[in-house]
C-alpha cells in the first residue's frame, strides 16, 4: 500500500510529467514562465486547485454513474472546475489575503488550463480511488511545479543569449522545453526498488 | 451582410492561423500530431465543434447577460464536444484509442473559446460559422502539416504510406521531445520567411 503510493507519487511527478510527455497544461507553462517568482505562483496554484478538483469530480463521478449519465462527464468536470476556481478565488481573498495577492492573477487562468481538467479525467480513467485520486492530483501538480520553475530558470538566463532573430520568443522556448522533455526521458524503464 | 470567402480563407489559414499564428491550442497540437492521420482526425473534430459552437453562441448573444457568459459559453462548448467524442467512439474507434483524452479537452482548447469571445459573441450567425470553419480548416492545416512532418521524420511513412526511398526508424520525432522540438523549428521557419519579407 505505502509503496504503491510511493510508486505512483515518483511515477507522475517525474516519469509521466504532465508537461514533459503528457502534453498538458502547456499554455501556461508557456505563458507565464518568464520568471521563477511567477512560475512558482502558477505551481502553488495550479497544486491548490488539481487536489481539491481531483476530489470533488471523485464524488461527482459517482453520482454521475449513479444516476446512468456517465456521458455527461466532461460537462460536469468543467463546471465543477469552473466553479470551484471562482469559490476558491472569493475563499483565499477572504482567509489568506497574503496567499490571494501572490496567487491573485493565477487563479481565474487555471479553469482552462487543460491539466487540471485532465488530470480528473485520467482518474477517472484509471479508476482511481479517492486517497489514489487525490495523491495522482497533488504529485502531478509537484510535476508541473518541477517543470515549469526549471524552465523558468532557464528562461531567465536565455534572456542574455543571442540568437538569431527568427528563433526569439516561442521557438526557442519550445526547443529548450522539447530539450528538457528529452532529459526527462532518460527515466524511462527506470524501475523503483521496491 | 456578404462574405467574402476568399478573404475568409485567407484570414483563417495565413494571417490569423491559430496554431502557427497565434499559438493557441498547443497542448492538443503536440499530443495529436504523431502522424497524419490522427492530426486530420483531431483538426476535424475541431472544425465540427467551432463551427457548431460559434453558431450557436451567436445565436444566443444577446440573450446571455454579459456577466455570466463565459461559464454559458463553455456549457454550450461542452455539449458539442460530448456529441463529437460519443460520435467518434461509435463510428471511428480506432481514431478514439489514439486521440483518447484529448477528445473531451476540446472542451478547454483555447481556440474554440477564442472565437467565442472574440467573435461569435459580437457576430451575426451566418458570419460566425464561417469564421468557425475557416479559423478550424485553418487549425486542421497546420496540424497536419506538423502531423506529416512527425510521421514522415519518425518512419518514412505518410498517412501509413511508405513513401520515404528506404526504411528507417526514427521514434524521438514521435514521442515528446519530437513535438516540441519540430513545432519550435516551423515557427522559427515561418518567423524567418516573415522576416525576410519585410
Amino acid at each position: 500500500m505505502f509503496s504503491a503510493m510511493i510508486a505512483l507519487i515518483i511515477t507522475s511527478a517525474v516519469f509521466n510529467n504532465i508537461i514533459l510527455s503528457q502534453f498538458l497544461g502547456i499554455c501556461p507553462f508557456l505563458g507565464v514562465s518568464k520568471t521563477i517568482e511567477t512560475a512558482s505562483g502558477m505551481g502553488l496554484a495550479v497544486l491548490f486547485v488539481m487536489v481539491l478538483a481531483n476530489f470533488i469530480t471523485y464524488f461527482i463521478q459517482l453520482l454521475l454513474v449513479k444516476a446512468g449519465v456517465a456521458y455527461l462527464q466532461t460537462l460536469a468536470f468543467i463546471l465543477v472546475i469552473a466553479a470551484l476556481v471562482q469559490m476558491v478565488e472569493v475563499i483565499v481573498k477572504k482567509i489568506a489575503p497574503a496567499l490571494y495577492n501572490s496567487l491573485g492573477i493565477f487563479l481565474p487562468l487555471i479553469t482552462t488550463n487543460c491539466a487540471v481538467l485532465g488530470a480528473a479525467l485520467i482518474a477517472v480513467k484509471k479508476d482511481y480511488g479517492l486517497l489514489e485520486s487525490t495523491v495522482y492530483a497533488a504529485s502531478t501538480a509537484l510535476g508541473f511545479i518541477i517543470a515549469i520553475v526549471l524552465f523558468a530558470g532557464l528562461r531567465e538566463n536565455l534572456k542574455y543569449s543571442k540568437l538569431p532573430d527568427a528563433m526569439e520568443g516561442l521557438p526557442i522556448a519550445l526547443i529548450t522545453t522539447g530539450i528538457m522533455s528529452l532529459a526527462f526521458m532518460g527515466f524511462a524503464g527506470f524501475k523503483l526498488p521496491f | 451582410m456578404s462574405i467574402n470567402l476568399k478573404n475568409e480563407l485567407y484570414r483563417g489559414i495565413v494571417t490569423e492561423n491559430p496554431l502557427f499564428r497565434i499559438a493557441l491550442g498547443m497542448c492538443p497540437s503536440l499530443a495529436t500530431s504523431t502522424s497524419a492521420t490522427n492530426a486530420v482526425g483531431m483538426g476535424l473534430s475541431v472544425i465540427a465543434v467551432l463551427a457548431c459552437s460559434n453558431t450557436v453562441i451567436s445565436l444566443l448573444r444577446n440573450q446571455i447577460p454579459g456577466k455570466v457568459r463565459i461559464p454559458a459559453f463553455i456549457v454550450i462548448i461542452a455539449t458539442f464536444v460530448t456529441m463529437v467524442d460519443l460520435l467518434i467512439a461509435a463510428f471511428v474507434p480506432t481514431l478514439y484509442e489514439a486521440l483518447g483524452i484529448f477528445i473531451p479537452l476540446i472542451v478547454v482548447n483555447c481556440i474554440i473559446l477564442g472565437r467565442a469571445e472574440a467573435y461569435a459573441a459580437k457576430n451575426e450567425a451566418l458570419p460566425s460559422f464561417v469564421d468557425g470553419i475557416v479559423m478550424g480548416t485553418g487549425y486542421t492545416l497546420a496540424l497536419t502539416l506538423l502531423g506529416s512532418l512527425r510521421e514522415f521524420l519518425s518512419a518514412g511513412t505518410l498517412f501509413g504510406f511508405a513513401i520515404a526511398p528506404f526504411k528507417y526508424q526514427f521514434i524521438l520525432m514521435i514521442l515528446a521531445p519530437g513535438a516540441f522540438i519540430t513545432l519550435g523549428l516551423v515557427l522559427a521557419f515561418i518567423n524567418f520567411m516573415q522576416n525576410k519579407e519585410a
